[in-house]
């Protein structure tokens, strides 16, 4: 099966956020880089399992500038064959998915993964906007992924529950936590990685639908109101007259 | 015209109402659903602002791809400018679908109208920040997120007109279905009581119920208990699994690692009881108690028990 894992560069999630330019530019100073984690523990990983089950390639993408082969070369030790980056800076979901769309259909892809959202947007976006440009399946938060052929099952997340699916690839699975677990990459992982083809592709003219304007850190919380463990009636009190909660 | 797009599938939710109340503030609304939900119950949506409901019974809404040719058929027969979704699976699916379908830009997660500019707030960071996003397209999408406007009542009943869209056939088989039961869907809940392993064991659970009971809560937990299976992964909120915004949330034996701070800090209250003075959740908390939950928990719930009889 030729699988393409979408990857993203996100902040380490203990990353300080700060924004620079007037509160138009995530502040990149002092910020560590990781792969957006859904992206590497789930989407990536259940890849290469079903790669090492079942034969086949394991492809990634990214959209982003010469800053993102170290996470590249991070998803390559981890296992996957090879990698491309469309050499453009990620400008919103629908220039970063219409960017992998162009490049996915001219290589034909099984399956296509991405993790269900990315740690910095939180838009949950790039894997339907893919799937509806190349007119294929979409399935959404997806917990389990079994191939079969060219069947695949399909666990995903409905509100409060789970629903098991079946469908054809080729398709666009997101997904979600239970897929796979995390691989720390091994020292002969990171040697190989060195070597493995990174195709850099020029980007698309692409529109821009949406931009990001300014950004702002929440309203800083006042000191916390410690209460005497004895007295649960003066909480249920504040919660009701003074935060109007209950 | 704005489409208020509402998932009907467990009925009509506190989410729809909100979205529809949202749209109101944007223009007239039409509001758009499928699958089997009662007549009475969609007409309920006039009662926040919807002029007339469209339903198409035949589409039951696990094809994501059979869901955005019913929205795009809708939004051309109207000539709808604005198409607003509540945050949820459909949010997260269908929106980004219809986005490349109508060219139409996409505001996901957004917590606020539009301002003079037509800009919307949107959570960042994984709610560490927030973003102003512009849509630039003529045709706008926005994915509201749940619990981010009050819905208000100002109308009565409306009409619940039956449709057929030409949709395709489905490419999704459904093979099996655990709905929830009866319980408020974590994202929706106002109030949310929530412990971690400082109960120590999943036979513990029962006064964190008990409490959840008392105040009509949803009950969550953090990332380690759901991952030992003391609790069910739907429960799990923080960074990698559920992010909530409740009026109220109760965090009973959570640390408060920012992982889990971020899929709760747009909760309006925090309250966090923990042993331990120096739980970096206290920072991020309103009101803090420093005690044994298994005291602490059952004091409280004797209290609220007591607040709802007065």
């Amino acid at each position: 099966m030729k699988i393409l894992v979408c990857i993203s560069k996100a902040p380490d999630t203990t990353s300080k956020i700060a924004f620079s330019e007037e509160n138009t530019k995530f502040d990149e100073n002092g910020v560590q880089f990781i792969v957006n984690p859904y992206d590497e523990w789930y989407a990536l990983v259940r890849a290469l399992e079903i790669k090492e089950a079942g034969g086949g390639q394991v492809t990634i993408i990214t959209v982003g500038g010469a800053g993102d082969d170290a996470i590249i070369r991070k998803a390559l030790a981890i296992g996957a064959d090879d990698a491309v980056r469309v050499d453009s800076e990620a400008k919103d979901a629908y220039y970063t998915a219409m960017q992998i769309s162009s490049y996915a259909k001219e290589n034909n892809y099984d399956l296509i993964l991405t993790g269900k959202e990315t740690i910095n947007y939180n838009g949950s976006q790039v894997a339907g906007m893919i799937a509806a440009e190349l007119d294929v399946p979409f399935v959404s938060l997806a917990s389990k992924l079994d191939v079969n052929g060219s069947t695949l099952t399909v666990e995903r997340e409905i509100v409060g529950g789970l629903q098991v699916v079946e469908l054809n690839a080729p398709a666009v699975i997101s997904c979600a936590k239970g897929m796979a677990e995390q691989r720390i990459p091994n020292m002969r992982g990171i040697m190989a990685a060195r070597t493995k083809p990174l195709n850099v592709v020029a980007a698309q003219e692409i529109e821009n639908l949406t931009e990001f304007v300014s950004y702002a850190l929440p309203n800083a919380k006042s000191a916390v109101k410690m209460i005497d463990p004895e007295n649960m009636d003066e909480l249920v009190e504040l919660l009701h007259k003074e935060a109007k909660v209950i | 015209m704005i489409l208020v797009y509402i998932n009907s599938s467990n009925g009509i939710s506190k989410s729809s109402y909100e979205s529809i109340s949202y749209g109101k503030k944007l223009g007239d609304v039409i509001a758009l659903t499928n699958g089997g939900a009662s007549s009475d119950d969609l007409a309920s949506l006039g009662q926040y602002g919807a002029s007339k409901v469209l339903v198409d019974r035949k589409i039951n809404g696990d094809d994501q791809q059979q869901l955005t040719k019913l929205i795009a058929s809708a939004v051309e027969n109207n000539s709808v400018k604005t198409i607003v979704f509540s945050h949820d699976l459909v949010g997260k699916s269908v929106a980004p679908m219809l986005s490349v379908r109508l060219k139409a830009g996409l505001v996901s997660g957004a917590i606020s109208l539009p301002d003079a500019e037509g800009c919307v707030d949107v959570n960042v960071f994984s709610g560490k920040a927030l973003g102003k996003v512009k849509v630039n397209s003529e045709i706008k999408i926005i994915s509201l997120l749940p619990n981010s406007i009050q819905p208000e009542e100002n109308g009565s009943a409306c009409p619940v007109e039956e449709i057929t869209a030409d949709t395709g056939s489905p490419s999704i088989k459904v093979l099996s279905t655990k709905k929830p039961e009866g319980e408020i869907p974590l994202p929706e809940a106002e109030l949310v009581v929530s412990a971690g392993r400082g109960l120590k064991g999943p036979e513990n659970w029962a006064m964190v119920e008990d409490l959840a009971v008392s105040l009509g809560a949803a009950t969550a937990c953090s990332r380690p208990v759901a991952d030992i299976g003391w609790r069910p992964h739907h429960e799990h909120v923080g960074q990698t699994g559920v992010a909530i915004r409740p009026n109220l949330y109760i965090a009973i034996g959570i640390s408060g690692a920012i992982q889990h701070l971020a899929g709760v800090n747009g909760s309006k209250v925090i309250v966090v009881i923990n042993t331990d003075p120096e739980a970096p959740f206290f920072k991020a908390a309103d009101y803090g108690i420093i005690g044994d939950a298994f005291e602490v928990v059952p004091r409280l719930n004797e209290a609220v028990n007591k607040f709802k009889a007065s």
